[in-house]
């Protein structure tokens, strides 16, 4: 049975790109670590046999707003066999935010992947289909960015209502 | 401000500027087509858009198009006080807003750190109606399958018998539908008087009806044909896809949140988790997926039971009892990100929210809805099945638009 500073070992012992962290406030208890490292430690959390997280249940995007100047996504992660929760936090710039898809990994990332490009504009890297999935295809903005203003007309609708 | 000229004017090109096709005609072989199917369409639950790569009569890729009932609750979330979501929960998933509304509650309670006080009586009264709210929703998943496929007859009983779960609901929170009913901290009101004796009576009026819906549908050679073999969904792709509910439990694991998480007071209770067995076919097809749904009813009914024993035994009515007597006046988390699931009749219903311990308001508060993540595993399973096959695995998963788009 590991207990959660066994996590944050094996994931400290996967990460090359920087430091990861614990974040004990959260619930359940989170990692952060650098987006750089974050398809090798979901990887290996994946495919190690002590691990073994078999269902990512969760992906969210999250903004911290302009003064922050970054936003983070967050991955819960259940592994079904041993009963672990484990939530990772990767944070990116505003400027040029870009994480990497976990879709090969765990299948289920896709949508909420899709979601999150849909609603704060990160760019996930290597996603087989990066399309808008809950706004119109032709639509301005992201909506769920803290400094968003929606356009005024759409298709000549008015959109204030 | 209301206005003579005309704001909107259709153009041919609307849909596929908004909603443009990921398939492209060029890249097709001769003798393939594609299909539009929905996004009105009746097989369709909802506002759903499939875009169907068929040759022949059998599909080869299908494309869902999903937002079409988008009202952007996660946006909302984040201008509203706590309490003030919880309608807003109930428009997830509106044919069962008591097991949303059950997990939201539990969610912020916990992050309050007041689960522990909070009176057994509510937690029962909780459970009951979110039981009675999961037979509802599978009602409604069964009846509207079987009309998918052609048998009419279930449906209308089914509807029947549902009435009598919404008006008891209705009695309760004063909607059928959408119920604002189990707030933060306790109930909206007490179980009204003579609502455990109703709900008795309910209790004995339905058993023999599922019988009937039984022998009607589920062993129902023709049902049997229809769907066995049907759609099967392996339990390792259903594990990768973070499929969950009752479509996971088809596939034959034996998960169910209620038991794993041991939340509220589900540990009290003495129900079974159904699982697919392949009676008829083989484990994880449609007649799979639709039985489990129905052995839940039976369970659901057993929890019902137990729950109605308790609330008028050990946590009987009395004068006093004041079930908004622990609703926080304030609802300010300390600042924290906090993930909390639950199971709903549809599977794994979570919520995420991060608060900054300032406010009242969410900072952000995301729901992870089921039919979402099980609508993603469509394209993985309808590949290589029969265009009407691919009607019968869209209604036994179950989708609910409102829950998919948020």
């Amino acid at each position: 049975m590991l207990t959660f500073d066994d996590l944050l070992v094996f994931v400290q012992k996967h990460c090359s790109h920087g430091e990861a962290v614990a974040d004990v406030n959260a619930t359940p208890k989170a990692v952060k670590l650098p987006a750089a490292d974050l398809l090798n430690v979901c990887h290996a959390l994946h495919q190690d046999p002590s691990t073994y997280f078999d269902s990512l249940s969760c992906v969210t995007g999250i903004d911290n707003g302009p003064e922050a100047g970054t936003m983070e996504v967050a991955y819960n992660l259940y592994s079904i066999p041993f009963g672990y929760h484990l939530m990772l936090k990767v944070a990116v710039p505003r400027e040029k935010p870009e994480v990497d898809s976990v879709t090969g990994i765990w299948k289920a990332a896709n949508w909420h992947e899709r979601e999150v490009f849909d609603m704060f504009g990160i760019v996930v890297k290597g996603h087989p289909d990066l399309r808008r999935i809950l706004m119109p295809a032709d639509w301005e903005g992201h909506p769920l960015r803290k400094d968003y203003k929606q356009q005024e007309y759409y298709r000549n609708i008015k959109v204030e209502y | 401000m209301p206005t003579d000229q005309i704001q909107y004017k259709n153009h041919p090109g609307s849909l596929l500027q908004s909603e443009p096709n990921k398939l492209r005609v060029e890249d097709l072989r001769s003798e393939e087509m594609i299909i539009n199917l929905g996004p009105q369409h009746p097989s369709t639950h909802g506002v759903i858009r499939l875009e169907v790569l068929m040759d022949g009569e059998i599909v080869r890729e299908v494309v869902p198009h999903i937002g079409y009932l988008h009202r952007c609750f996660e946006k909302h979330a984040e201008n509203l006080p706590f309490n003030q979501i919880i309608p807003f929960v109930d428009r997830l998933d509106y044919v069962a807003a008591m097991n949303c509304e059950h997990v939201y509650a539990m969610g912020v309670e916990r992050m309050l750190g007041i689960t522990d006080q909070i009176p057994k009586r509510v937690e029962y009264a909780r459970v009951l109606m979110a039981e009675l709210n999961r037979i509802a929703s599978h009602f409604i998943a069964i009846g509207t399958y079987g009309m998918d496929i052609g048998a009419f007859t279930p449906f209308f009983w089914i509807m029947r018998d549902r009435e009598h779960i919404l008006r008891l609901l209705e009695w309760a929170s004063g909607a059928r539908l959408l119920y604002n009913y189990m707030w933060i901290g306790g109930l909206f009101y007490d179980l009204p008087v003579g609502f455990e004796e109703k709900c008795a009576e309910f209790i004995r009026y339905i058993k023999p009806k599922l019988k009937e819906l039984e022998s009607i549908l589920i062993d129902n050679k023709i049902f049997i044909n229809r769907t066995a073999n049907v759609g099967v969904l392996p339990l390792d792709l259903a594990i990768n896809c973070g499929v969950t509910g009752p479509m996971l439990r088809a596939s034959g694991l034996r998960f169910d949140l209620r038991k794993v998480d041991a939340y509220s007071i589900y540990p009290e209770l003495d129900f079974n988790i159904p699982i697919g067995e392949g009676r008829v076919g083989s484990v994880g097809d449609c007649w799979d997926r639709t039985w489990v749904r129905m052995q839940e009813i039976h369970e659901s009914v057993k929890m019902v039971e137990q729950c109605l024993q308790k609330l008028t035994g050990d946590h009987k009515r009395t004068r006093d009892f004041d079930p908004q007597a622990l609703v926080p006046k304030k609802i300010r988390p300390k600042a924290q990100d906090f993930y909390i699931r639950g199971e709903t009749p549809k599977g794994e219903l979570g919520f995420f929210f991060r608060t900054d311990g300032r406010n009242d308001i969410p900072f952000r508060c995301k729901g992870r809805s089921c039919s979402f993540v099980n609508l993603s595993v469509l394209p993985e399973i309808a590949k290589g099945v029969l265009i009407a096959d691919l009607i019968a695995i869209i209604g036994t998963i179950d989708v609910v638009m409102g829950e998919v788009d948020r």
